[in-house]
């Protein structure tokens, strides 16, 4: 009797088609695996999956909105390319984010009667140096005392949402509003564009994809880029080769929370308008599965952010029509990250079958 | 200051620092076997969240616990096949734990949120994280399957050339550190809350794992840390009952910033880390079959 049995091996390369495929074959298993949840909930999967993913993007506002939700996303996504490309893992960019947009978003209430073309600007500006300090805390602490930037970065979020809430009911919150913890509105002038009349797609967005365009340039033409990669793929040949790890460090954080400064900030001057407590429904967590996603490539973080972007579309429909719990779109996210962290092993590994004697 | 008030403060501290030595000594087990597992908060919420449930629809606490540790057993289980197996980066498959265990609690616990429930009484949990921690440390140092678990950690290639099963091991290590987060996460909602609310945990896992480091991966000094943490952040509510006219934003903030000035004054000591940290943490094992 012979029988065969699948055995691991490893590759001398890894294989750029897997590379490729992976993400794909993530997306596809998550929407089985979506399937049968629905199902064993007690809803018609063809109708929940149809509810989820097509519905959504279905007319025009749809699309206008799948646009809303991956323009932070892929913002974000972006940044946190420069860390990981680096092996830094900073998973604070929801904290980066929060920052941006009380630093943008102060400007927009400190001149709130204000209507002049340089606001906007500034408040952008304002708020990539808001996102880009809150991220060099951690990498300052790593490098001066060499903490673990995983856990400081992840403790700058929660100091982060705290300062926020504290300056919307205290010292900024909208002598007007009722003592709602919201602040005044910007002004018309430190609102983002809107793309198209009667659609919330922004400017955001053309910010996001001119920023994706110069990280595409910077990953595959500069010496920068190059260096981020091999101090990410091996630190001793870095080391070896004169790399200075500690602006490596630096520059990839403070790029990463700029990124995200900027995403907060065109979160509350594009759809939100004023700052309140819940500005971002978890946009700098769910970035992380964008960028894994997106294989730290530009054009796969574009593709990603799209793809997660209808997972928190599609919640809010199921929520909306068939009463599932939105957090449902969680679970999604996290199901994604799990196939595709699984499947990678064909990158690196192939799988064969070996006779049994 | 009399009596009564040290006693209560006392038993506050005791109360509320529990889960984080449940959490924290279920994650240095792991991390001892060489597995690094940032899925801490995630388990604790899925725990909290199972067990406040399975109390709701049948009325048993026992259940509820045995429920919840199974719940821990699951989701540690699937993070065990991905890094042990499927051998992927522990790192990203922790924080998709994480990222799971979020949406999954609030999913399953969206209806029950508000339900009221009979708080269970916490001492018998304080004395099992006194004991647990304990067993651990006379697991390490004083069995000899506790040095080859520990061998496991410091170097698995060793450790496989000796004939141990580092894979084995290193999923029973990563069991129990996910049946200790469920614990973690089931007395928070039955006995210190008593009720579910989403994302309730509110990083204290992280913190958890914050403490492994503080304790340079030695059981007892968990139970120091922890102490520390717990009388600090109490600490904070009594000033603030004192009257000092602070916003309570920045109360709230005092775990958090003393978790990071706790991590900045262990970690500053580069050696000491290297010296404690088992040798072989996130590293993959890969025998070549």
């Amino acid at each position: 009797m012979f029988s065969y049995y699948p055995s691991i091996i490893v590759r001398g390369q890894p294989s750029v088609l897997m590379n490729i495929f992976v993400p794909v074959i993530a997306v596809l298993l998550t929407l089985f695996t979506g399937s049968i949840i629905f199902s064993l909930m007690g809803y018609n999967p063809i109708f929940a999956l149809y509810t989820f993913f097509i519905s959504p993007i279905s007319n025009a506002y749809g699309v206008s909105e799948l646009f809303v939700k991956a323009t932070p996303l892929a913002l974000i996504a972006i940044g946190l390319a420069y860390c990981f490309k680096n092996n830094i893992y900073n998973i604070g960019a929801e904290g980066q984010l929060t920052m941006g947009a009380i630093f943008g978003g102060g400007i927009g209430i400190y001149f709130y009667d204000v209507n002049s073309f340089w606001l906007l600007p500034l408040m952008i500006i304002v708020g990539a140096i808001g996102g880009a300090i809150w991220g060099m805390i951690p990498a300052f602490l790593k490098i001066k005392f060499n903490t673990n930037e995983i856990l400081t970065s992840l403790m700058l979020v929660y100091i982060a949402i705290l300062i926020l809430d504290y300056l919307v009911v205290g010292p900024w919150k909208d002598p007007d509003g009722y003592s709602f913890p919201k602040t005044r509105a910007f002004s018309e002038s430190a609102r983002m564009p809107l793309l198209f009349q009667g659609l919330r797609v922004h400017f955001g967005l053309i910010i996001t994809l001119i920023l994706i365009f110069i990280s595409w340039f910077v990953f595959s033409k500069t010496m920068f880029g190059f260096q981020l990669k091999v101090s990410g793929y091996s630190p001793i040949a870095a080391r070896y080769a004169g790399f200075n790890q500690n602006t490596l460090i630096y520059l990839a954080f403070a790029i990463c929370g700029a990124c995200a400064g900027i995403a907060g900030l065109s979160e509350v001057s594009g759809p939100i308008g004023l700052l309140y407590r819940d500005i971002s429904p978890n946009y700098g967590f769910t970035a992380i599965i964008v960028t894994f996603l997106g294989r730290l490539h530009p054009l796969g973080i574009i593709l990603a952010s799209l793809v997660i972007a209808l997972t928190y579309l599609g919640a809010e429909d199921a929520q909306l029509f068939m009463q599932i719990p939105q957090a449902v779109g969680f679970v999604f996210q996290g199901l994604v990250l799990f196939y595709l962290l699984g499947a990678d092993l064909l990158v690196n590994y192939k799988i064969v079958f070996k006779k049994n004697i | 200051m009399n009596i009564d008030l040290i006693i209560g403060i006392i038993n506050i501290v005791l109360i509320a620092t529990t889960p984080l030595v449940f959490a924290a000594i279920g994650e240095l087990v792991t991390e001892k076997s060489g597995v690094l597992n940032l899925g801490v908060e995630g388990m604790m919420l899925v725990g909290a969240v199972t067990a406040f449930v399975t109390l709701v629809l049948t009325g048993s606490y026992i259940l509820a616990f045995l429920i919840s540790i199974l719940s821990g057993l699951i989701m540690s289980g699937l993070f065990a096949y991905l890094v042990l197996i499927l051998m992927s980066n522990q790192v990203a498959t922790g924080l998709a734990l994480t990222i799971f265990g979020i949406g999954l609690s609030s999913m399953i616990g969206k209806q029950f949120i508000g339900t009221p429930i009979q708080g269970l009484n916490p001492y018998f949990f304080i004395a099992l994280s006194f004991a647990i921690v304990f067993g651990v440390s006379y697991f390490f140092y004083k069995t000899k399957k506790g040095l080859i678990f520990r061998a496991v950690g410091e170097s698995h290639s060793s450790a496989h050339a000796l004939g141990y099963s580092v894979i084995k091991i290193r999923l029973l290590g990563i069991l129990f550190g996910g049946a200790m987060c469920a614990l973690a996460g089931s007395y928070m909602s039955i006995c210190y809350a008593p009720m579910w609310q989403e994302n309730m945990t509110s990083g204290r896992g992280w913190i958890a794992l914050a403490l492994v480091v503080f304790s340079t991966w030695k059981p007892n000094r968990i139970l120091i840390g922890a102490y520390i943490f717990g009388g600090v952040s109490i600490m904070q509510m009594n000033l603030q009952a004192f009257g000092l006219s602070i916003p309570g934003q920045f109360f709230n903030m005092a775990p958090y910033l003393a978790t990071m000035i706790v991590l900045v004054l262990i970690s500053s000591n580069k050696l000491r880390i290297k010296m404690s940290a088992p040798a072989s943490l996130t590293k993959p094992f890969y025998k070549g079959r």
